[in-house]
């Protein structure tokens, strides 16, 4: 039963970790790319649920949601790039983060304005809201497994652009120098847009499909944005293989630790000091990976800039 | 032309210096009541709830609490504790708010209630009833209308004892109504806690959790979770597939309507303790559930309930004292020595906090379809709070 155990948390572990790799992905090459720190991609996720929740619920199916919240959110993010972001590239990144603060006051205000202060429902589909058995002795949420390959499929073809296509190239050519990229002639202002609305789209399909494991309400995309930072802060500014790697340590090692380390703790000491202890140790777990990360390797773990 | 015109501004001072204490005696002060509540969020449909029964009350009421016409000022406080601390002290400050009310979650309250006691203007609890305000901080201007946190749970407690659940695996979030409920479990489940756990406040995600209890195979599950979180829980505990394999017993605030509403049908079967039910006869309770289903096109949850017994307990205290609630003492006792509310008549102990019963009931699905709660038996009878002999107030 500890290897069923062992082997659900692991699971629970990269379900959420290809979750926030989906999130990480676009924030990493917002950042690394453009060279622009990109505080409103929480909100972009955040529409993302919200479309999904409102298309699901009109449409009655889940999947038309999250097709609905992919191309909303894309078109979204190619207008927020062409007004806004464009008119900050050239300013340092204090400007950058007080540009994409505000749009995070607006787009939360805009979203409680047209869907209401209260959360939306948004439902796993019926044929998914069952447990299947994945092995002998252990059922899972077939949802979760689905959100598990949804994300892992988004990794592969996401690798298979950036290392395998021309538009790929160019990105990868203006992560690691922007100035020589543009030298060489590669069209920039283009692969920016390209870029900007990739990344929302990869943070719209994320919110689509935590949004029934979560909630959709407003406010939502500031909670995991902190830990998408986290997460490209530990792979190196500008990877996406960090970002993958990053997001599975950080997916696995928050859950492993909100699972196996209060009960440790429940061995080694009194029950109130382990219920006082754990679980707050637990929430802290992941920060204290970034610090020994950015102890021992400054850069990140896959840093792209020599 | 000159002297027409001071002529013509005395006539005008006179006629508004004339109007003002005119106004002023013949309109009856207002009563100023300060509603901070969560209204956003995960936990907003337990503010919601809370205040559209609170309206109600009023309205039933005529808007006029103890006789006094009223006005209610709105806050949300995000469920974020600083928030509310900046609401509290401007409703006191700025708005010079007469009374307090709303507050859902524990947390939230146990920031502010220093500012309100300091202010010496009451606060009453439609919600929030933390152990902390139940022993020896109890305070002469704190009453709880609905329960204090440990009470519900200790009902499920007991009812776990009953049926003799061997090992039971226990849940809350990690903030002062969390271990309050836990420990009022605890009293009277005498059976083995498998384990104890508690998670973040706002947690939406409990795989991890679900696994775990998964592996330690009990033989129950108790969970308190309100709003949001229950509504995740209760799926997840569904789709996991353990609905089926180990019993889940909840607290009424995680089985009333707002969290039914979005879960549905896996529900059914679910028992769950509350000091309220839709079925309790008496006609104040009819007539609540009858006007609150008819006003706001929904069934409403104890938390509905609460809120319109808040507005009762006011409306009894300050007829008492003919709406003078500078006669603390008095508004208090006549609270505590009962007021008719959508449960019968509620005495309570001098910390505050009700006597009163404690029910059993179950998640049905009726003939028509819906997905209700059923009052099933009572498991406590003029049950009140394991805190009060700590209190020193008379």
């Amino acid at each position: 039963m500890a290897g069923g155990l062992v082997v659900e948390q692991l699971l629970n572990g990269l379900q959420f970790g290809l979750m926030l790799f989906l999130l990480s992905a676009g924030l990493t090459l917002v950042l690394g790319v453009m060279d622009v720190v990109n505080l409103a991609h929480g909100s972009l996720y955040m529409l993302g649920a919200y479309v999904a929740a409102t298309v699901a619920g009109a449409t009655g199916s889940f999947w038309a949601g999250v097709g609905a919240a992919v191309v909303a959110t894309a078109a979204v993010g190619l207008v927020v790039e062409a007004t806004v972001l464009r008119r900050v590239y050239p300013r340092d990144h204090l400007t950058q983060v007080l540009a994409t603060f505000a749009l995070i006051l607006v787009f939360n205000e805009g979203a409680r304005i047209v869907w209401g202060p209260q959360a939306l429902l948004l439902s796993v589909p019926p044929e998914l809201s069952r447990p299947v058995a994945v092995l002998p002795n252990l059922t899972y949420s077939a949802y979760r497994l689905v959100v598990l390959g949804v994300g892992a499929g988004l990794a592969v073809l996401l690798f298979l652009v950036i290392h395998r296509t021309r538009l790929g190239m160019w990105v990868r050519a203006g992560a690691s120098n922007r100035a020589m990229a543009r030298a060489m002639g590669v069209p920039i202002q283009q692969v920016f847009a390209v870029v900007f609305a990739l990344s929302a789209a990869l943070s719209a399909v994320a919110g689509a499909l935590l949004g029934p494991i979560l909630a959709v309400q407003v406010g939502m995309g500031e909670d995991i944005l902190i830990l998408a930072f986290v997460v490209i802060v530990i792979g190196g500014i500008g990877s996406v293989k960090g970002s993958l790697v990053g997001a599975l340590l950080v997916g696995t090692v928050d859950t492993a630790g909100r699972a196996f380390l209060p009960p440790l703790f429940a061995q080694l000491m009194s029950p109130e000091a382990a219920s006082n202890l754990g679980p707050a140790l637990a929430s802290v777990l992941i920060y204290l990976l970034m610090a020994v990360v950015l102890f021992v390797r400054p850069q990140g773990l896959f840093p792209v800039r020599a | 032309m000159k002297v027409k015109r001071t002529a013509v501004v005395c006539v005008l001072l006179a006629a508004v210096l004339s109007l003002v204490p005119w106004q002023a005696r013949s309109q009856p002060r207002t009563l100023r009541i300060g509603f901070v509540s969560t209204l956003s969020g995960g936990g907003a449909a337990l503010g919601v709830d809370v205040l559209d029964g609170f309206n109600l009350a009023l309205r039933h009421l005529g808007n006029r609490l103890g006789g006094l016409p009223v006005e209610v000022l709105t806050a949300d406080d995000q469920q974020n504790p600083d928030v509310a601390r900046s609401a509290v002290e401007r409703l006191l400050r700025r708005d010079r708010a007469d009374l307090l009310t709303g507050i859902i979650f524990s947390n939230v309250l146990l920031a502010v209630g220093d500012l309100v006691f300091g202010s010496g203007v009451f606060y009453i609890s439609p919600n929030a009833g933390p152990s902390e305000y139940a022993g020896s901080q109890c305070n002469l201007h704190f009453l709880n209308v609905a329960w204090q946190n440990d009470n519900l749970h200790e009902a499920m407690g007991h009812y776990a004892q009953l049926k003799r659940y061997e090992t039971a695996f226990i849940l809350a979030p990690n903030y002062p109504a969390g271990r309050d409920a836990l420990t009022g479990f605890k009293r009277f489940y005498k059976g083995q806690v498998v384990s104890e756990v508690y998670t973040r406040l706002g947690q939406l995600d409990y795989s991890a959790e679900i696994a775990q209890i998964r592996a330690a195979r009990p033989r129950a599950v108790y969970a308190f979770y309100p709003g949001a979180m229950g509504v995740n829980f209760i799926k997840q505990y569904a789709e996991a597939g353990l609905m089926q394999q180990v019993p889940l017993l909840l607290p009424g605030f995680s089985a009333d309507a707002d969290v039914i509403r979005a879960v549905g049908k896996p529900m059914v079967g679910v028992f769950n303790s509350s000091h309220w039910a839709l079925e309790l006869f008496n006609p104040i309770n009819r007539r609540f559930v009858e006007d609150f289903r008819r006003s706001y096109n929904r069934v409403p949850a104890l938390y509905a309930s609460q809120g319109y017994d808040a507005a009762l307990a006011i409306d009894h205290g300050l007829r008492a004292v003919g709406g003078d609630l500078s006669r603390k003492a008095e508004f208090r006792n006549a609270i505590l020595s009962g007021f008719d509310s959508t449960r019968g008549r509620v005495r309570f102990n001098r910390n505050g906090y009700p006597i009163q019963n404690y029910y059993l009931r179950q998640v049905v699905e009726s003939a028509n379809g819906e997905v209700v709660n059923r009052l099933v038996g009572t498991i406590f009878r003029n049950h009140g709070d394991a805190y009060a002999s700590q209190c020193r107030l008379r």
